[in-house]
């Protein structure tokens, strides 16, 4: 059985169309019935069952199965559904970076990502960049050299800066400023996290 | 602030932790169980009245909880004032009349149980208009140009008006600075949970925690104590949080319709209209001088946009009255009112508008006289405030010069623009002054003294990145010798003790003072309790508690300035060189060097002071090189709205920044002999690169941004 799209009334919501459409009658559900379920809120549940997909994700090392709207952006899913609030939202057009994660090790907006296009995928926030109450080598180095003010964007550079080592694109201060022209830092800490970055390539240890 | 032994230095951040572990918490991540999304829905003209919000699809689709408009909006007990306008700080009152007054106006707000939700809904909102016709363009409306009602704004004369029309070397100029918008990282929203009918909890992005409470109160016309205000840590602000948006107040007036938590996040696009900006502004200058460079008249005029429904203004004309030494100084400041929302201040504010345009002028001065720039505005320094004729409480400037020019390499600049190359770039360094006033407030703080070692102190200031907590941890530990790592600054909360919003670089002075103050109290009554229980005066706190039997001891002190706050001109200044690099072919202009000098004082945080220079520098920069809001005025709209047309520096744009401090602690401002530092950082920044491109090329650009085009034209 297909729902054809000019079975919709324009602009009408799901309710009205659920309380119309053919589908409820083929789930033999009388008009009584159904308008009592309309009521109650069930077409919603129902139409949940058919808006929301399945996802197997690992997100710093723990292993969800989730059930999500296709339009939720992994932003989002981290932020509002996994209350993982290290990963920041400064623009949601991939714009400014705050939103960097890392997805199977490689440095992504996460605004850009739909949640589900990461099934079976690995991702990494600030969250899990270090064990708990031990900093990561950037982490420290940030700190060292006042890489942030405000400490917004702060994750996403951290983020974009260890990938930015383990690509290979540390290594001088005009190639760290090329790879890390995607995070913005409105506070301008820049000449900070760029002495940062140059700091933790040099030492040689191991991001 | 949880764990401090992870902190190397004693200056490190305190907050650093928190911040590179993404534990700390701005508004929106704050989880209150049952919270519903927000999403405004923005009027789609510019002026006029709304004669219908068809809701009826929005309210049926998936999640929907309501849709709130001036339709049908719960009473709201501030607005029935019986006046248009004129909630608390004559705010726009929101979802109050029909009256459309700028593009992107919040006609409604679709609230659902998860976000996606609310944005397809917000889609579905169908709003009808009677339009009228509005007015945008700023230069088309400076005939409309009306005085404002701030007498701080009024009209100055020093002298004669227009003396240097009679100089024997005159210049006369005139600058354009395009509309700037803040553009902090986070977005702005709050989170609004009603506790109960009159009792309201708020999570929000505010500079002042007291004033955001404030406007609440009256707003809904509750009682201070039961408007709770947290914002713990704020993403940047820039002055856009200075104040407490109309989309505020929507959001709580919705949290009130559905009961329940509402969260609003605006979006990028939306930080351009509903959030402020730095207004357009014109500015005419003419300077008169002797043929030994001794100025004989300054004239400033400048004209900035406002909205129609509120007048904003800011000080843009107050660094010609007293930064140079001339008898004869005129100034006037007029405001444009513009269908558009209203501005804020901006970082430096309107004094970083009016540096750009004297600065410049004065640059321009020094060339028709043959003059080195550095030369010409010493043989104008002023030892005294020709203004208001009394002493500066501390001024190093000619020092600062010095410094500045010896990191920048001054000497090897050229006077005569064009003649400087490497390789097929053309070279230019430029320099400029940045002043601003240097304040101290009113502000309270409570100090708690623990018999474990500790020492907690608390007051309702705000810190949007300066480093506030890193800078009263270190002015504590100076007074009472206890180790930076057992002393924990709490701000962000209305509960505390009164502080001023974090705006005119005060925190450090005012709240610092207060700090200073309890600490000094709280010295002298572990002092006087040590020699009441038969200890020495000097004992340790924590030996005098234990002898006591005492968990701890604590002082709530407000702290002020007195008598020398009349006595003196306090001001901070900043001296900035830059040098340039610049691409005849191309007209791409890079800044190649940046050397910043601060002489506001005694530095309490060397770490974080160094890094609000680097952070003035970098705005600066943008200011003078990339940063433009460009309207549509076929529409009213903003057509760059968002991070990849509205250009911040980023990373590639930035060079290596010095940043030098005179470091001498002012003997009249406050107890640590400090000033403030975050305007001076950017005030005065965008006409030291003009001011390098122009001796770099022999182009004058009187108009920002200094984009190729102008370069080239």
């Amino acid at each position: 059985m297909s729902v054809k799209e000019e079975n919709i009334p324009e602009n009408e919501g799901r309710r009205d169309f659920l309380k119309q459409g053919t589908l409820f009658t083929a789930l033999a559900l009388t008009p009584v019935s159904l308008l009592k379920a309309a009521d109650q809120k069930a077409d919603e549940k129902f139409a949940e069952l058919f808006e929301k997909v399945s996802l197997r994700i690992k997100v710093n090392g723990k292993a969800h199965e989730l059930f999500v709207e296709p339009r939720v952006t992994l932003l989002d899913l981290l932020r509002e559904q996994l209350a993982l609030t290290g990963t920041k939202k400064g623009c949601d057009h991939g714009q400014c970076g705050a939103c960097t994660v890392h997805i199977d090790g490689t440095r992504v907006n996460s605004c850009l990502q739909l949640a589900v296009m990461n099934e079976g995928k690995e991702i990494t926030t600030i969250e899990g960049l270090a064990n708990e109450d031990v900093l990561h080598p950037m982490q420290a180095a940030f700190i060292k050299h006042d890489g942030f003010q405000c400490g917004y964007c702060t994750p996403g550079q951290i983020m974009s800066a260890v990938a930015c080592v383990r690509e290979g694109h540390a290594g001088s201060k005009g190639e760290i400023r090329e790879y890390m022209s995607g995070n913005i830092c409105r506070c301008g800490a820049y000449p900070n996290i760029v002495d940062a970055i140059e700091e933790v390539h040099k030492s040689g240890v191991q991001v | 602030m949880r764990d401090k032994s992870l902190l190397k230095e004693d200056t490190d951040r305190v907050d650093g932790f928190d911040k590179v572990t993404g534990r700390a918490k701005y508004f929106a991540e704050y989880q209150i169980p049952g919270t519903t999304y927000g999403v405004l829905v923005p009027s789609t003209i510019t002026k006029g009245k709304i004669t219908g919000i068809d809701s009826k699809a929005a309210e049926r689709a998936p999640g929907v909880l309501a849709v709130v408009s001036h339709l049908n909006r719960p009473v709201v007990a501030g607005y029935e004032t019986g006046k248009d306008q004129g909630v608390p700080n004559n705010m726009m009152k929101i979802f109050y009349t029909d009256q459309i007054s700028f593009n992107g106006q919040p006609i409604a707000m679709v609230v659902a149980d998860t976000y996606e939700r609310a944005v397809y809904a917000a889609t579905l909102v169908k709003g009808t208009y009677a339009k009228e016709a509005f007015e945008t363009d700023f230069e088309k409306n400076l005939s409309k140009a009306k005085a404002p009602k701030n007498p701080a704004q009024a009209s100055y004369l020093r002298g004669t008006a227009d003396a240097y029309k009679n100089a024997a070397v005159q210049i006369e100029a005139s600058y354009t600075l395009p509309t700037e918008t803040h553009n902090p990282m986070e977005l702005h929203g709050i989170l609004a949970n009603w506790e109960s009918a009159d009792k309201i909890t708020v999570y929000a992005k505010t500079q002042g925690v007291k004033a955001t409470q404030g406007t609440i109160a009256s707003t809904f016309k509750l009682p201070l104590t039961n408007v709770q205000v947290n914002s713990e840590f704020v993403g940047g602000g820039f002055g856009m949080a200075l104040r407490t948006w109309p989309l505020e107040i929507a959001a709580i007036i919705a949290a009130k319709q559905v009961n329940k938590p509402v969260k609003l996040v605006i979006t990028r696009d939306q930080m351009f209209t509903l959030a402020g900006h730095r207004p357009y502004a014109f500015q005419k200058v003419g300077l008169g001088a002797d043929k030994d460079g001794q100025l004989t008249g300054i004239t400033h005029e400048a004209w900035g946009h406002t909205a129609t429904y509120e007048d904003f203004t800011e000080n843009v004309v107050s660094m010609s009255k007293f930064m140079y030494n001339s008898a004869n100084v005129n100034t006037t400041y007029k405001i444009v009112p513009l269908n558009v929302g209203v501005p804020i201040w901006m970082r430096g504010p309107g004094e970083a508008t009016g540096a750009f345009a004297l600065e410049s002028a004065m640059d321009e001065m020094a060339h028709s006289l043959d003059m080195d720039p550095i030369a010409f505005r010493v043989k104008n320094y002023t030892e005294e405030d020709p203004e208001k004729s009394r002493p500066y409480s501390s001024k190093n400037l000619k020092e600062a010069y010095k410094m500045g020019a010896e990191k920048i390499g001054w000497s090897k600049r050229n006077n005569k623009p064009g003649t400087n190359k490497d390789g097929n770039w053309l070279v230019g360094y430029g320099m400029s002054t940045g002043v601003f006033n240097a304040s101290r407030g009113r502000a309270s703080a409570k100090g708690i003294l623990k018999s474990d070692g500790t020492l907690l102190l608390q007051s309702a200031a705000s810190d949007i990145g300066p480093g506030t907590g890193t800078g009263m941890v270190q002015i504590a530990h100076e007074v009472l010798g206890i180790p930076v790592s057992k002393i924990t600054f709490e701000l962000g909360d209305s509960s505390f003790p009164t502080a001023p919003s974090q705006g005119g670089s005060a925190t450090l002075s005012t709240v610092g003072s207060a700090v200073s103050d309890v600490c000094n109290a709280l010295k002298a009554k572990i002092a006087e309790m040590a020699t009441q229980s038969g200890l020495s005066a000097s004992a340790k706190f924590v030996d005098v508690l234990k002898k006591n039997n005492l968990p701890s001891v604590e002082v709530t002190m407000e702290s002020k300035g007195g008598e020398e706050q009349k006595k003196y001109s306090m001001y901070s200044f900043s001296i900035h060189f830059v040098q340039v690099k610049v691409n005849p072919l191309t007209g791409v202009v890079k800044v190649s060097k940046i050397v910043s000098v601060g002489d506001s004082g005694r530095i309490v945080s060397p770490k974080t002071a160094r890094s609000q220079m680097v952070g003035g520098a970098v705005g600066g920069l943008g200011m003078a090189l990339t940063e433009e809001t460009v309207m549509d005025h076929r529409f009213g709209r903003y057509v760059n709205n968002n991070f990849a047309d509205y250009h911040v520096p980023v990373h590639a744009d930035i060079p290596e920044i010095e940043v030098v401090f005179v470091n001498k602690p002012d003997p009249y401002i406050n107890p640590m002999g400090a000033k403030g530092m975050g305007e001076i950082a950017l005030i005065g920044f965008s006409a030291a690169v003009a001011n390098a491109v122009f001796n770099a090329t022999g182009k004058r650009i009187r108009t920002l941004p200094i984009t190729p085009d102008k370069i080239l034209a």
